[in-house]
């Protein structure tokens, strides 16, 4: 058994005329939550599709849970919500579980256990009898992220899990996002809502027309990170020696008070204030933060990209 | 198989709830009704009619309940087609079946978890109008046909070759599609067998091989029509005496093909799915 949730080499998917996957190399490591970002039509579904075994790669090599392509055995331990979730909405939302459960070959007992629990998980005990068909879009939502999870899988696929749902309903997919980290579970998150994957990604991987184009960690000591200062009078001497400790030079503003700057790391941040202070510059306000995702996306993406 | 059950018992549930059987079941009461009320009639006429023999008194019930087990074929034909349609191709439209098909169990489980539940719920709508059909005959006039241990059966084959079919189709067909190409095949064989019915009696060969070739591309009339020459009396048959005494029958092979034919529809069933892109 390697290390690896999931591996893939050359991974291609051509419908057609249409390449939805042209070449797609990536690892995900047990207990990562790893973020697969991409405009639509990226061929995120697609991908995660070949991974399921739903859709036949045209050629490239697939790993899952360390087995190939569609193992029996790999496939109990993983759990998956699709994109738009559907299911026979006659059932309430406890026979749902109950039916994917024993899907699972769940003991009887044992799966009144977990539906009961997932059900509070996900905010729906209260609806639990009443069928799908009465839901709104985020309980069909979450009661999808329940079935995803009921065989307390190793590996979740989630795609989109937040594109129904209102703000609170995306912070409990984000606090269960986070829980299934804490246990161990690798999640493998499908998105284009750069907040939430922000919020729970390691790892992201941006995707393009069915290419890898970047792939970067989003630690908190690896990423970096944008500051704004508002100083008192200083002099050209002081931006130099912030512009040592710096990857971007510091940019002056024409307030001549706030200066801007990039640095590396957590390590630079701390350095900032007691080099001001050693130059007895009177530091008023002090900002920092990492540059959003969406900023990234956007950039890495290109400006001139239209809307999928 | 533990898992094929599971699929099964929920698509046994679906089927249970759907109005198309509802639907089904409310037409099959109102014929069965009907069929009653008639069947008290004309056994009430015969009794009145004195010069009435009592081997014409035997044709004329025989006639009635095969007239009445001919419109259970068609009813039951419809229901094998049309209930099983969509099980399918209707959840890969959906896309509820990726949830299914991601599970740990083979395609194979899901196509034939859904093709036995079909073929519960159509032999149990056969079982029902059936009996009703011989209920109603042996209680209005005390009448039973003759060989109905052979002759539904030979129904029962011909039901379960339909839901494989319409199965086979959803693995690969959109619903209406699907749909159009089951009844067509049903069609030919309908035409087909009569074209076959008529050329005998007339002596034309053409005609007789045309309905032949029709039968092997869907034995499922030509299983009706044994099923018909089984339930009556030799007498019957040679005098054809009524629309359901068939001129040329189907031969015991005919019956085989037709088995070996739904085999092969729930292989390729298997294999279309096994095959799709979901
Ligand atoms: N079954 C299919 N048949 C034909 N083209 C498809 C099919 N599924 C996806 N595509 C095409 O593949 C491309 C990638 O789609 P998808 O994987 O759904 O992207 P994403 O999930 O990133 O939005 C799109 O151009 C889409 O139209
Ligand atoms: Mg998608």
């Amino acid at each position: 058994m390697n290390g690896l949730a999931v591996e893939t080499h050359g991974l291609r998917k051509r419908f057609g005329a249409t390449l939805a996957v042209a070449d797609l190399s990536l690892s995900v490591r047990r207990g990562e939550v790893f973020g697969f970002l991409g405009p639509n039509g990226a061929g995120k579904t697609t991908s995660l599709k070949m991974l399921l075994g739903l859709v036949s790669p045209s050629a490239g090599r697939v790993s899952v849970l360390g087995a190939r392509l569609g193992d029996r055995e790999a496939r109990a331990r993983v759990g998956f919500l699709p994109e738009h979730f559907r299911f026979q909405d006659w059932l309430t939302g406890r026979e749902l579980l109950r039916f994917h459960g024993r899907l699972f070959g769940i003991p009887a007992a044992e799966l009144e256990r977990r539906a009961d629990r997932l059900l509070t998980r996900v905010d729906l005990a209260d609806a639990a009898h009443r069928k799908l068909r009465e839901y709104s879009k985020g309980m069909v939502q979450r009661i999808g992220l329940a079935q995803a999870l009921i065989n307390d899988p190793d590996l979740v696929f989630l795609d989109e899990p937040t594109s129904g749902l209102d703000p609170l309903g995306r912070r409990l997919v984000r606090d269960v996002i986070k829980e299934l980290k804490a246990r161990g579970t690798a999640v493998f998150l499908n998105s284009h809502l750069l907040g939430e994957v922000e919020a729970t990604c390691d790892r992201v991987v941006f995707i393009q027309r069915g290419r890898t184009i970047r792939e970067m960690a989003l630690g908190t000591d690896a990423a970096v990170i944008e500051v704004e200062l508002r100083l008192g009078p200083h002099d050209g001497a002081t931006l130099a020696a912030l512009a040592r400790i710096a990857v971007a030079a510091p940019a002056p503003a024409a307030d001549g008070r706030t200066v801007r700057l990039t640095v590396a790391g957590e390590d630079a941040l701390s350095a900032i204030a007691p080099l001001l202070v050693e130059r007895g510059v009177t530091l008023y306000e002090m900002r920092a933060g990492r540059p959003s995702l969406e900023a990234l996306f956007l950039e890495i993406m290109g400006e001139g990209q239209r809307p999928g | 198989m533990r898992r094929l059950i599971v699929i099964a018992h929920l698509t046994l549930h679906e089927a249970l709830r759907r109005r198309v059987l509802l639907a089904a079941l409310i037409g099959g009461a109102a014929f069965l009704a009907l069929y009653a009320i008639g069947f008290h009639f004309i056994v009430r006429d015969l009794a009145h009619q004195t010069r009435i023999t009592l081997l014409e008194r035997r044709v004329a019930l025989n006639g009635i309940t095969l007239a009445g087990l001919f419109a259970v074929n068609l009813l039951t034909v419809m229901s094998a087609v049309l209930l099983p349609l969509d099980t399918l191709s209707g959840e890969i439209a959906s896309g509820s079946i990726q949830t299914l098909a991601a599970k740990p169990m083979r395609r194979a489980e899901i196509v034939l978890g859904k093709w036995l539940a079909h073929v519960a719920v159509v032999l149990g709508y056969l079982a029902v109008m059936a009996g009703g059909v011989l209920l109603v005959a042996r209680f209005t006039a005390d009448f039973v046909p003759p060989a109905i241990a052979d002759g539904l059966p030979l129904m029962a084959i011909e039901a379960v070759l339909l839901v494989s079919i319409s199965i086979a189709g959803g693995t690969r067909l959109s619903t209406v599609t699907n749909g159009m190409a089951a009844f067509g095949l049903y069609g030919i064989a309908f035409v087909g067998n009569w074209v076959e019915q008529i050329g005998t009696f007339v002596n034309n060969a053409a005609a007789r091989n045309v309905g032949t070739v029709a039968s092997l591309i869907m034995p499922a009339e030509a299983l009706w029509q044994r099923a018909a020459w089984f339930m009556q009396p030799a007498i019957m048959r040679d005098l054809h005496a009524t629309p359901f005494s068939p001129v040329s029958v189907a031969s015991p092979a005919m019956v085989w093909w037709a088995a070996g034919y739904a085999i092969v529809a729930v292989l390729l069933a298997v294999r279309g799915f096994q095959r799709r892109q979901l």
